[in-house]
């Protein structure tokens, strides 16, 4: 169990290398950054000081390994826009993402196994076929189209919920969270929603799928010759083994939840890393894009960690294959 | 007379499907008594194991009980709510499948799988339902059971899982048990093993089996009865030896006469020609008339009720006495 832990956690090292060389090469080909900090009237003398300064004018290797060394301890460099550090930039926007992101996978997993356990167990019922009408629309509609139309309703046409922004935040220590005003909370429920639908329609579409594979599986057969509840065949046995390939499904789309922030930050005007992302890119503010892949990645990485050993955590099966290989 | 703890009347199990109503089985009528082990023999498709699922009121949708009754020691079960019926299964009948690979949920301790189920019908508190989980585990054979229960079903090879479903089946004394082909999956050796261990506990327990199989040898081996069934219906029904030594159906003649014997002397294993008719397209009259040497006019419009014929019952126009006065 250690040594698969380890083996998968070196994996991820080598993962992590392989995008840093790709953000490193951002630097030497989207032009030169130096032009994008000095005005057009600068003189060459004051240039060529700037570029000493940055350390532009070491050999290439020699920048790549300093960015690498920094890199490892969070220091991204300095913002070319906001001339800033990158990495107080990406702390200070971070919490809004990560909260956004928790919310929306929170939303899509409850709501997501509810309705496929239930659309699963009563397949000819009315509600069945309309919670099948609704995944048909979260799955096809895009994500911006979803925002801008729950904005034209809930804040335009109603005026509800708040239509931009994060709404009063509470500061706790470096984090932030609007998990405790009543304005925070209401400006989380459409980004979640937007940002959860998608994941929400295929968790309930894969729930359903499998429940209905395991309810015809010959353990559940024997469980029911057996006399047990129907409570506890469809929630005890059922459930548990409908929900090894969910977990895995519901973790690696935390990732793309986190990438797919993007969209819904900007409809929303969402104060994340996704909005400053975008922004980044306006301004090709190459230290944030580069910081930002490599903040996404080590989040992709580390999911994809967790979800292996969670895995295991939950099916004994591959636990005593893990500790005894073969 | 005692009352026999099953009781099967003229039962008659169908499948809707779209556009006809087939028949799986139909008049099957039988009784085992106490500790008695009725083993059900026939080809695959023969009926034995909805007979089964029927008795145990497992038949799903679009299947359903279309006619007849079914008693178990005196009660009739055939109707009851769903609710009732399952608090019987388990507790009253308990069974075994065909799989034992497949028949215990690989994400539970066995342990916790026979734990529920004995608390789901007995009233014990959790100590007392592990402690008598662990005596099942000794009872059907499991060497070091108080360490093993806590072990998970793909830590045990086949037989041994075959031993625990065992354990499952009979964890609340049920009065019937009914294993549905208990060791098709296993390999011979084990087989002999598990055979004697159902042997052996419907002996100690006085409980009935009803032993469905395809397997001659188990039955002869094992069974007090036996009724060989064909095509939905059951064609010979009668004790064991009999049966095996004077069979009396054409198709039980077939049947026997296709198993090899060691002694022997070496000729030609008998073969019924053809195969069962698929349930769409059952002949009228005796379903088994296209393939019997035996046929005459009368088999192919009428069907044969069981006749009783010394300690056997069958259904065969052959035994008919208007049929042999006729002729």
């Amino acid at each position: 169990m250690l040594a698969f832990t380890l083996r998968r956690a070196l994996q991820a090292i080598g993962v992590m290398i392989a995008v840093g060389v790709i953000a490193f090469s951002m630097f030497r080909f989207a032009g030169d950054p130096v032009n994008q900090i000095v005005s057009l009237d600068t003189p060459a003398a004051e240039r060529e000081a700037v570029r000493t300064s940055l350390g532009l004018d070491d050999p290439v290797p020699v920048q790549f390994a300093r960015y690498f060394v920094n890199a490892a301890q969070f220091k991204f460099g300095v913002s070319y826009q906001f001339r800033q550090p990158v990495s107080n930039l990406l702390m200070e926007r971070m919490p809004a993402t990560l909260e956004l992101a928790a919310c929306a996978t929170v939303f899509a997993m409850v709501f997501g196994i509810l309705m496929g356990v239930y659309s699963a167990l009563r397949r000819d019922t009315l509600l069945t076929k309309f919670f099948q009408a609704v995944s048909l629309i979260g799955i096809s509609l895009p994500t911006f189209l979803i925002g801008i139309l729950l904005i034209y309703l809930f804040s335009v046409t109603l005026g509800w919920l708040p239509s931009f922004g994060r709404g009063d935040v509470v500061r706790i220590g470096w984090w932030t969270t609007g998990l405790f005003t009543l304005s925070g909370l209401k400006a989380l429920i459409m980004p979640s929603i937007t940002l959860g639908l998608f994941q929400m329609t295929l968790i309930m579409r894969l729930v359903r799928a499998e429940m209905l594979e395991v309810l015809r599986t010959d353990y559940i057969r024997f469980a029911r010759a057996r006399g047990l509840t129907t409570r506890a065949i469809h929630f005890g046995h059922a459930l548990k083994n409908t929900l090894v390939p969910v977990i895995t499904v519901a973790g690696l789309q935390f990732g793309s939840v986190i990438a797919f922030a993007i969209i819904t930050e900007t409809v929303f005007q969402w104060p994340g890393m996704g909005l400053l992302f975008v922004q980044a890119v306006q301004n090709v503010d190459i230290p944030i894009m580069a910081a930002y892949l490599l903040m996404v990645s080590l989040i992709f990485v580390t999911i994809n960690l967790v979800v292996d050993i969670l895995y295991t955590i939950v099916d004994p099966r591959l636990r005593s294959t893990i500790s005894r290989p073969a | 007379m005692t009352v026999p703890v099953l009781s099967v009347r003229n039962l008659e199990v169908e499948f809707l499907t779209r556009s006809s109503t087939l028949r799986a089985i139909s008049g099957v009528s039988f009784d085992i008594a106490k500790g008695e082990v009725l083993g059900v023999v026939g080809e695959s498709g023969a009926g034995k194991s909805v007979t089964g699922l029927a008795v145990i009121g497992l038949i799903d949708p679009p299947g359903r009980i279309a006619r007849g009754e079914i008693y178990l020691s005196g009660m009739r079960i055939d109707h009851l709510p769903p609710e009732e019926i399952r608090r019987i299964r388990g507790k009253r009948i308990g069974m075994i499948f065909q799989d034992p690979l497949t028949s215990l949920n690989p994400l539970y301790r066995i342990g916790d799988q026979i734990v529920e189920t004995i608390r789901t019908h007995m009233n014990l508190s959790e100590s007392a339902a592990r402690k008598r989980a662990i005596d099942l585990l000794a009872e059907v054979g499991i060497p070091a059971p108080e360490k093993r229960i806590d072990a998970y079903p793909h830590e045990f090879s086949g037989g041994m899982r075959q031993r625990v479903v065992i354990a499952l089946a009979i964890c609340a004394e049920p009065e019937l048990i009914i294993a549905d082909e208990p060791t098709t999956a296993l390999d011979v050796s084990v087989q002999a093993q598990i055979i004697s261990l159902i042997k052996r506990l419907g002996r100690d327990h006085g409980t009935a089996v009803m032993l469905v199989t395809h397997d001659m040898g188990v039955i002869a081996e094992t069974s007090d009865r036996v009724a060989v069934m064909y095509s939905g219906r059951i064609a010979e029904i009668g004790p064991v030896q009999d049966v095996v030594q004077n069979p009396l159906h054409p198709y039980a003649k077939g049947l026997m006469g296709a198993i090899p014997t060691l002694a022997g002397e070496e000729k030609r294993l008998v073969q019924i020609p053809g195969s069962m008719p698929r349930l769409s397209a059952i002949p009228p009259g005796c379903s088994f008339n296209p393939r019997c040497a035996f046929a005459f006019d009368r088999c192919r419009v009428e069907r044969p009720e069981p006749i009783r014929q010394g300690s056997h019952a069958v259904a065969c126009h052959l035994y008919d006495e208007a049929t042999e006065t006729a002729a």
